[in-house]
């Protein structure tokens, strides 16, 4: 089948299996490799990228499903050679150790704090409570997305 | 520690950023997976769904007609070359693809070779196996009642299925120390199966050049150097020799001990490329990691403790059975079967001590590897911290002050332990008071006294550990033979920047930031202008890797030690060029200069620049040095961690309200650094507390095998972690430097079960084994007549 994409802001067309992930799609056809695999349940959040501003969890959703819809992976993040806030406030504050789960937890918190702009640690837990991350602990995530939306909150 | 460099060098003690992160934060790492060569193949494994059987026929007809799939790969194939079985690290034998049966559910049966990952998974799924159930042993006490079935039928002399016994200590003194004690308790501690969970699962691109002749692997491995050797040990007899193999570890997605051992899966897809000329791939799913890959613990414990009357600890004596499922594939150094285990003697200051572990054989994956932890030392640690509770509790004295009197004491180091241990330094008074300052203890006891009265279930645990890291000492320390030295090796550029090279690998440990920072000390050249590299076996000097937490002790040390061979050549050459006696100059980082004559100086950046366009007459030029340390002892981090926890008496839930963690690893590299392996430890060590466990029912079908059921805390069960330091320096190594990755892996475990216990102990509970989870809760409450 046929699909066609718009991934961070570039058009591409694939034939592909009706069956084919949504992930492989981005990792393999597309080989954009920053969109990472953990599991096969949806639990580990390794594989989540925005579909239409939306987190989804890449590993669970069909390439065609995806179809004439745009996706934003980690590599569309940076803008301008800036980066977002969240790659900065990850940095900043050791959100990150092996990096593995880092792309996916960057999707999630990119639209959490769209969404919700001012969160208190409780809700930020909540929030990527759908990532799992082996190495840091989450309190310095925690710390990266304040720090994030600090900086967004000011305007830089 | 005092700084001795400026932010701007870097050197230890400062909080740099990491010089990892601008890839991962984009991106742009390049993990196993990551990998894509032109023509590469697809192997996907099929995979038993019985514990013990037969297998009577293995028909591949459907899988090969199936558009893509190339081959099918058993055991019979195998056989062929005599790689159907390998060694394991403790000198076992392991199956790479079975040929008559099978021994635990999930083991790998064949291998299914195709062009793409999707025909891959369509051909395990044709794959028809015929298999012939046998009777399945779980349990390790009954693999060990006469008439259990014997699982090792393919070694012929094996009458059992006892693996090996190991004891350690002086049993007579000890007994004797018992015999004249005035209290003694006794405790059954069951620490389970639990696995590693790397988000990051395992796997390997192999691929075999016939035109160069060459192996090249990238792999997910924690010590590329060893599987080199062993690569070229089990396959050197059909010309894979080891020069013409190069291991590739490229960046790793979280280690923690699972990715030390040789899975099957590698030695298939090795063997698939030797047998096509292509590339293969292979990347175990989640649910494969879990169920197939390493276990860590599955140890039975029995313990006992003995103390006098006024509450001094006298001696300790534990037995042990070790699941080690059906073969001993433990990661252990090979003169230690029970690795680390005899530090259970722990924080305190005992006249006797005795130990025994038995080995046994049951229908399970290979267990014995660790999970963020030195060869077995939570096991220790947990061992050790819940019978001082329990004594503490049984004599009626606040556990706190108990463990003070009982702490070896600061001018007792170095101290021996009465299992021959020398522990290098420790202050373990220090660390518990500043523990309990912070947490506010006293106030906590009173607010649990008042809770108490109120039918609150509240609980405050201690876990005052010491650890045994940084293997090892040559004389004692080896793996396969290979001694566990580790090494760095510095190439100096004529521009004064510099690569550094080790024979360790990060798994997000940091390494290339505080190696870095190493050098930066030693040398005075900023950590920005040195490059650090590890897991290529064709650049780096040979080394045993990551786990254990060895890298600071072992090849910081060595980053240290080849620095210092640096700064003696630089020395000389300052010396030429200053027109000075070598031993005129003084050192501080980053220049020479005069004694009395400070403005006489050359920088390590103009020596380096000297090193190659203007050296002495007669000296070699050039700027290098390479280090390969033996550490003469171990060292012991320790800390005390004290823990709050809340009881749900409806629910049975254990909520960690509070946790502080003090941690002393010596002399800190990078606080920042060490504080985040503090909290990933610490998550780690509330993990197996609360949530994680592997077990089987009794025809040894695995419970848990996916993270639908193997619950990996996330970051709402995840307390905020409350971490601090004391800082008492290693006497030994180089940088008075410890290493504290998996301190508090080892350390937390305890302290939860204690505050559970803590909580709990009114009420006639002596023991929880962890996983404490609601419903062992609830129906101990119910027990006790408890309800809401």
């Amino acid at each position: 089948m046929l699909v066609k994409v718009a991934i961070n802001g570039e058009k591409h067309e694939a034939e592909v299996e009706p069956r084919l992930l949504l992930v492989h799609l981005i990792r393999e056809n597309l080989r954009l490799t920053g969109t990472h695999i953990g599991c096969d349940t949806s639990h580990c959040g390794a594989c989540t990228v925005l579909l239409d501003g939306r987190p989804v969890k890449s590993c669970t959703i069909f390439a065609v499903q995806a179809h004439g819809r745009e996706i934003t992976t980690v590599e569309g993040l940076e803008q301008d050679g800036k980066l977002h806030p969240l790659q900065e406030g990850f940095m900043a504050e050791h959100g990150l150790q092996c990096g593995y789960c880092t792309p996916g937890m960057l999707m999630t918190s990119v639209a959490f704090l769209q969404k919700n702009p001012r969160p208190t640690e409780d809700e930020i837990r909540r929030a990527i409570s759908g990532n799992l991350c082996r190495c840091t602990g989450y309190v310095n995530i925690v710390k990266a997305i304040q720090h994030a939306a600090a900086k967004l909150q000011g305007g830089a | 520690m005092a700084l001795r460099t400026s932010p701007e060098v870097g050197g230890m003690g400062h909080s740099i950023k990491r010089k990892e992160d601008p890839r991962f934060i984009r991106g742009k790492g390049t993990y196993v997976d990551d990998v894509v060569l032109p023509g590469m193949l697809y192997l996907d494994i099929v995979r038993s769904p019985f514990a013990h059987a037969k297998i009577k026929k293995i028909d591949i007809s459907k899988a090969t007609a199936i558009p893509g799939v190339l081959a099918v790969i058993t055991g019979q194939d195998l056989a062929k070359y005599n790689l159907h079985w390998m060694p394991t690290l403790m000198s076992d034998t392991q199956m790479v693809l079975p040929v008559e049966k099978v021994m635990y559910q999930a083991q790998e049966v064949a291998g299914v070779l195709a062009t793409s990952r999707y025909a891959a998974a369509d051909g395990v799924a044709a794959v028809e196996v015929e298999y012939e159930p046998l009777p399945v042993v779980v349990d390790p006490k009954k693999a060990l009642e006469p008439g259990a079935p014997v699982l090792r039928t393919d070694k012929k002399d094996k009458k059992d299925n006892h693996i090996w016994h190991w004891e350690w200590g002086n049993k007579a003194e000890t007994d004797r120390v018992f015999s004249e004690a005035d209290v003694t308790v006794k405790q059954d501690i069951y620490l389970p199966r639990i696995h590693v969970a790397s988000i990051e699962t395992c796997g390997c691109v192999a691929h075999f050049d016939k035109v160069q002749d060459k192996l090249t692997v990238w792999m997910t491995t924690q010590a590329p150097h060893a599987i080199r050797t062993v690569f070229a040990l089990v396959a050197g007899h059909v010309g894979l020799e080891e020069h013409k193999i190069r291991i590739i570890s490229p960046d790793i997605g979280g280690g923690f001990g699972g990715k030390v051992p040789v899975y099957p899966g590698y030695v298939i897809a090795v063997a698939a490329s030797v047998l096509t000329g292509k590339p293969v791939k292979w990347i175990e799913d989640r649910m494969e990691n879990l169920q197939a890959d390493s276990f860590a613990r599955d140890y039975h414990i029995t313990a006992e403790l003995a103390a006098k009357k006024d509450g001094t600890l006298t001696a300790l004596r534990i037995k042990t059975l070790a699941d080690h499922g059906y073969t001993d594939a433990a990661a252990n150094p090979s003169k230690f079967p029970a690795g680390l285990f005899h530090v259970c003697t722990g924080s305190y200051d005992l006249k006797a001590a005795h130990v025994e572990v038995d080995g046994v054989y049951t229908n399970k994956p290979p267990g014995g590897i660790a999970y963020r932890c030195s060869f077995r030392v939570t096991e220790a640690v947990h061992t050790i911290e819940r019978m001082v509770d329990i004594m503490a509790h049984q004599l009626g004295t606040d556990p706190a002050e108990f463990r003070m009197k009982n702490f070896i004491k600061p001018e007792q180091f170095p101290y021996k332990s009465a299992l021959g241990w020398e522990y290098d330094s420790g202050n373990y008074a220090g660390a518990l008071r500043m523990a309990m300052e912070r947490i506010g203890y006293a106030d906590l006891r009173r607010e649990q006294a008042e809770k108490r009265k109120r039918g609150e279930l509240m609980g405050v645990g201690i876990s005052s550990f010491t650890e045994i890291v940084g293997a090892g000492p040559s004389k004692h320390f080896d793996i396969l033979g290979l001694k566990m030295f580790d090494s760095c090796e510095i190439r100096i550029h004529p521009t004064g920047k510099a690569i550094a090279r080790f024979g360790t690998k990060s798994q997000g440990q940091g390494h290339e930031t505080t190696y870095a920072q190493i050098l930066a000390e030693e040398l005075g050249i900023p950590a920005k202008d040195i490059k650090v590299e590890e897991g290529d076996t064709d650049t780096a000097p040979y080394g045993l890797g990551t786990y254990a937490s060895r890298s600071t002790p072992v090849a910081g040390a060595a980053a240290a030690m080849a620095s210092r061979k640096i700064q003696d050549k630089a020395r000389k050459i300052a010396a030429y060029l200053l027109e000075a006696a070598p031993e005129d100059l003084v050192w501080e980082p980053g220049k020479f200069s005069v004694k009395g004559a400070p403005n006489r100086s050359k920088t390590i950046q103009e020596i380096a620049f000297a090193a190659y366009t203007n050296h002495p007459q007669g000296m070699e030029a050039g700027l290098e040095a390479v280090s390969y340390y033996d550490p003469p002892n171990l060292t012991y981090p320790f800390g005390s961690y004290i823990c709050v926890v809340d009881i749900d008496k409806g629910t049975g839930e254990v909520k960690v309200r509070r946790f502080v963690a003090i941690d002393d690893c010596g002399n800190i590299i990078n606080p920042m650094i060490v504080q985040g392996q503090v909290h990933g430890g610490l998550t780690m060590g509330l993990a197996p507390a609360l949530f994680e466990e592997i077990s089987y029912d009794e025809i040894g079908n695995i419970q848990g095998g996916s993270f639908i059921d193997y619950l990996v805390p996330t970051a709402v069960e995840t307390p905020k972690w409350e971490t601090g330091h004391t800082v008492t320096p290693s006497p030994h190594h180089p940088l008075g430097a410890k290493g504290v990755g998996e301190s508090a892996t080892v350390g937390a475990p305890a302290a939860i079960a204690n505050a559970v216990v803590d909580a709990l102990w009114h009420l006639g509970v002596r023991h929880v084994d962890i996983p404490i989870t609601p419903p062992k809760v609830w129906r101990l409450l119910r027990e006790k007549g408890v309800t809401e």
